[in-house]
């Protein structure tokens, strides 16, 4: 059996940011010996070091040659490199070095809430982590798959962990991309503990897909004595995962969404991906199509030109046009334009303000039957009339206290 | 070296260089009595009267000028980063074994990094000017001889005129420039828009040369600076790069966190109602700023607003609302690209500006206090809105002031910073080194909120509805001190030796920087 000696985790060299490297070697005798470079040196360099302390007392770690190249990485990405490091020589070593859950990250979710935009960060780079939140998404997408590199994936596991606990998203719904499965299946566990809200499963093809997630993610849950709801959002990109696309959408009540990924799509069929956007018309509609008769939210895929906000304002309106009612973003600036786009119309506003009234009018006078003038409005009327002024709440187009 | 506490309770030494200094007394507060330099009166007779100046290289031209030891060298920094002429003619003072030469530039770049070897040498003493990347390493390791003096635009020009400088020798690059000693910048192949750093050493120093790679028959028009003058005129091939010079196109940041910053800033100044009919505003040609200027552009579109004057730093950005009738005119302090050099060259609303129009503050008055806001960054700032900006929290030297404290006298003065960079909070308790007092400091915009001094309660009042994220200062600083794994530990420093001053803008001194202990 070959004996792995040495340890490592994380990035080094001269243009990384907000990161750190971590090696450690196991030694015989000589206790530990630590070798610190940071250009935060004389700023945290003893609260560095009394990481490394805390976690080689956590780990009992006795003796070991530490060395630490960091470039002003935050406390929660120190830790998860070093474990990251430690797993490696010890992969049979389960205990976890949790960073303490901030205060600010127990809110919960809730199945039908607004999800307009959803903003990729790549797993394993830690320097997006801090401030995304502050753009304002409806959601954050802590990406394990596609963005990640395959020999980092244990890395960013513990990074995604760790950020979860310590990184505030400032409300934005907590989600997190999984691997393809199986290997997504190992992913669960360092994300299920610390109150993930949506997982999204890349490359769904099958309800069973689908099922064996949420089977995994309630025994971790029934594990850790977890009661909050997890939901999950399939991800169709290939042209099986859009035949079976009804029966993936129905396959589970926690399924909050359908997204649909149009490269990986676009991939499978042998075709270009265009701006147009008519070879995946069919996919798209068909996502639309089979959200709606499932009673979930359909979620457009992302727009991969982040200079060209004309181009997204465009792709918006289309998709807003379609049915759907999110849209990937893989660049902070492009959020404020999706919300936007998908704002209602004044028209749309001051039609659904009329219904929402005359809905609360007959409600008041216990009237069964709403009407509007010579229309009869029935519930899927209201609803879409509420949703509509919600939106308009959002986006700073109607006072929250229109109807006092 | 003996240190006192000055007004903002900062030690400061009593003598620096061998001259005794007056510790800061509070902002306005220290009136100078004395009367301004004064010159020996020059003859006509004693000057060529066909106006031909030209001597054949400059180190002629330092010959005759009397260059000995000890002597006070000025510089101007309008060729930035491209300026090849400052290494030659220091390269020319050793070749002629020269010592001890007090350097006083109007700023330095990376690319005077090339001077460490004359400083370790001993050709030159010490700095005031500024000491950026290597120079401020250099200096705050306690290499430098003498003690280096930090001044802003503003306070150069006021120690050049109250005489506490007095310049031997002014050596001032000119991309086009006649024999008579008329010079600009907006003309030849060095062109670098206005050379308005160098109007103090023409005035005042006892010598002048001027030194050109575009030599014209006179009259060189416009005469950015006087032949009448200047004692000499040196024609080179080369003053230097000029793709360093000016940058062919400004860039605009693509940070998402400098554009929400940016873009708060633009907000904010909007419901202030400082945006509004014949408006002025100062913007600097940092990624932010640009990115506030197109925030700006849009509001002032929408509602049809014309700024009666901007100040800057121009970049085609400011030439372009200029272009678009969407303000009177441009006041240019310097220029950052070869649209604002166009521009300045070709259009008479695009005017040049000087530290004694701008920032002199032994004037009566000047253009800083007159304009309605002011963006500016910072290295750091406090809780109680005092900034730093010449200093980072490791205790290194690494900007010059600039404009910066002259800009501070702005009606309203916006800090812009993000929260942290990388692990470093910029929010402190005290900063490293105290450049700009709180007191004139109005609005630090950051992304994660807008935290207003708590004196300004009208700027307060006129954002209190606002959905903008209005937060009290020590609110940010708690949250990022979270973020970050608490307060950042003070850098180790030697506080029995400084090794550079910050002057405040009416030559007192503001605070110390010390020798970093490694």
């Amino acid at each position: 059996m070959l004996v792995v000696k040495k340890g490592s985790a994380g990035k080094r060299g001269n243009n990384i940011r907000s990161d750190c490297f971590v090696e450690i070697e196991l030694t015989k005798g000589k206790g530990i010996r630590s070798s610190l470079q940071s250009k935060v040196n004389s700023m945290y360099g003893q609260n560095i070091n009394d990481l490394i302390i805390t976690m080689c007392d956590f780990f009992e770690i006795k003796h070991a040659e530490i060395l630490v190249e960091d470039n002003g990485a935050l406390p929660f990405t120190l830790a998860a490199r070093f474990e990251a490091a430690y797993k490696k020589l010890r992969p049979d070593d389960s205990r976890e070095f949790l960073p303490s859950m901030n205060k600010n990250n127990f809110y919960l979710t809730q199945k039908d809430r607004m999800r307009r935009s959803r903003l990729y960060l790549p797993g394993n780079e830690p320097k997006f982590y801090s401030n995304a939140g502050l753009h304002k998404p409806d959601g954050i997408i802590l990406d394990l798959e596609d963005s990640v590199a395959p020999s980092e994936k244990d890395s960013a596991r513990y990074l995604v962990r760790n950020a979860l606990c310590s990184v505030d998203f400032y409300g934005a719904e907590r989600m997190v991309r999984i691997n393809q499965l199986p290997m997504g299946l190992n992913d669960l566990k360092f994300v299920v503990p610390h109150n993930v809200h949506v997982i999204l499963i890349p490359k769904c093809e099958s309800a069973i897909t689908v099922k064996d997630v949420e089977e995994e993610i309630n025994m971790i849950k029934a594990m850790n004595n977890i009661s909050a709801a997890i939901y999950l959002m399939p991800i169709i990109e290939s042209a099986l995962g859009v035949v079976k696309s009804y029966e993936i959408a129905t396959a589970s009540d926690k399924v909050c969404a359908l997204a649909v990924g149009l490269e990986d799509y676009t991939a499978d069929l042998g075709v270009e991906r265009t701006n147009e956007g008519r070879e995946s018309f069919y996919a798209r509609s068909t996502v639309v199509n089979s959200a709606k008769a499932a009673g979930v939210q359909a979620i457009d895929s992302v727009f991969s030109d982040v200079d060209d906000m004309e181009g997204l304002k465009a792709s918006v309106l289309e998709a807003k046009a379609l049915g759907f009612e999110g849209k990937g973003c893989i660049h902070p600036r492009q959020i404020k334009v999706v919300h936007d786009s998908f704002a209602p119309s004044e028209k749309e506003i001051e039609k659904a303000r009329k219904i929402v009234l005359a809905f609360n009018e007959a409600e008041k006078n216990g009237l069964g039957v709403v009407a509007l003038g010579s229309k009869m409005i029935d519930a899927p009327v209201v609803k879409r009339a509420q949703h509509t002024i919600n939106l308009a709440i959002l986006n700073g187009l109607l006072d929250k206290n229109w109807n006092k | 070296m003996k240190l006192i506490k000055n007004a903002v309770n900062r030690l400061i030494p009593t003598i620096i260089n061998g001259e005794k200094q007056i510790p800061f007394k509070g902002v306005d507060k220290f009136k100078s009595s004395g009367r301004i330099a004064s010159l020996q009166i020059r003859t006509c007779a004693d000057y060529p009267s066909d106006g031909n100046k030209e001597v054949k290289s400059l180190k002629d031209a330092l010959k005759k000028a009397g260059l000995k030891d000890g002597m006070t060298i000025s510089t101007h920094h309008h060729l930035r980063n491209g300026d090849q002429l400052t290494n030659i003619l220091f390269d020319t003072i050793h070749s002629m074994g020269v010592k001890n030469i007090r350097w006083f530039p109007s700023a330095s770049f990376p690319c005077h990094s090339y001077l460490i070897r004359y400083l370790r040498d001993g050709t030159i003493h010490h700095i005031e000017g500024s000491m950026n990347g290597p120079l401020g390493k250099f200096t705050t390791e306690g290499k430098m001889k003498g003690v280096g003096v930090l001044r802003s635009h503003g306070g150069r020009y006021q120690s050049i005129q109250d005489g506490e400088v007095h310049i031997d020798i002014a050596v001032i690059a000119a991309p086009t420039a006649d024999p008579f000693g008329n010079a600009n910048g907006v003309n030849g192949k060095s062109a670098c828009g206005g050379i308005g750093f160098a109007l103090a050493d023409s005035e005042y120093a006892d010598k002048v040369i001027v030194v050109t790679d575009n030599l014209v028959p006179f009259p060189c028009v416009p005469w950015q600076i006087q032949g009448n003058n200047v004692d000499y005129v040196v024609q080179v091939e080369s003053l230097g790069d000029p793709s360093k010079i000016v940058s062919g196109t400004t860039e605009m940041t693509k940070s998402p966190d400098r554009l929400l910053i940016a873009e708060y800033i633009a907000k904010f100044m909007d419901e202030a109602g400082i945006v509004k009919n014949g408006f002025s505003y100062q913007a600097g040609a940092g990624g932010t700023n640009l990115a506030v200027i197109l925030f700006l552009k849009e509001i002032m579109k929408a509602k049809g607003i014309k700024a009666r004057f901007i100040r800057g730093g121009s970049t085609k950005y400011l030439v372009e609302l200029l272009e678009e009738g969407l303000t009177d005119y441009i006041l240019d302090g310097q220029t950052f690209d070869l649209d604002g050099v166009r521009s300045m060259r070709e259009n008479p609303n695009h005017v040049m500006t000087t530290p004694f129009t701008s920032y002199n503050y032994h004037g009566k008055g000047n253009f800083a206090s007159m304009v309605d806001a002011t963006i500016l960054g910072a290295t750091e700032v406090d809780v109680n809105f005092n900034a730093n900006v010449v200093s980072h929290s490791d205790g290194y030297l690494l900007h010059g002031i600039g404009g910066w404290q002259n800009c501070l006298y702005s009606k309203c003065t916006i800090i812009a910073v993000p929260s942290f960079r990388d692990r470093i909070p910029v929010i402190l308790d005290e900063v490293t080194t105290l450049c700009g007092p709180g007191e004139l400091i109005d609005v630090i915009v950051t992304e994660r909120g807008i935290a207003i001094n708590p004196k300004r309660k009208d700027l307060l009042n006129a954002v209190k509805n606002s959905s903008l994220p209005i937060r009290s200062i020590k609110e940010i600083q708690k949250e990022v001190y979270e973020i970050c794994g608490g307060a950042p530990a003070k850098p180790k420093v030697d506080k029995k030796k400084v090794v550079a001053v910050v002057k405040w803008v009416d030559g007192t001194v503001l605070d110390s920087v010390y020798r970093v202990v490694t």
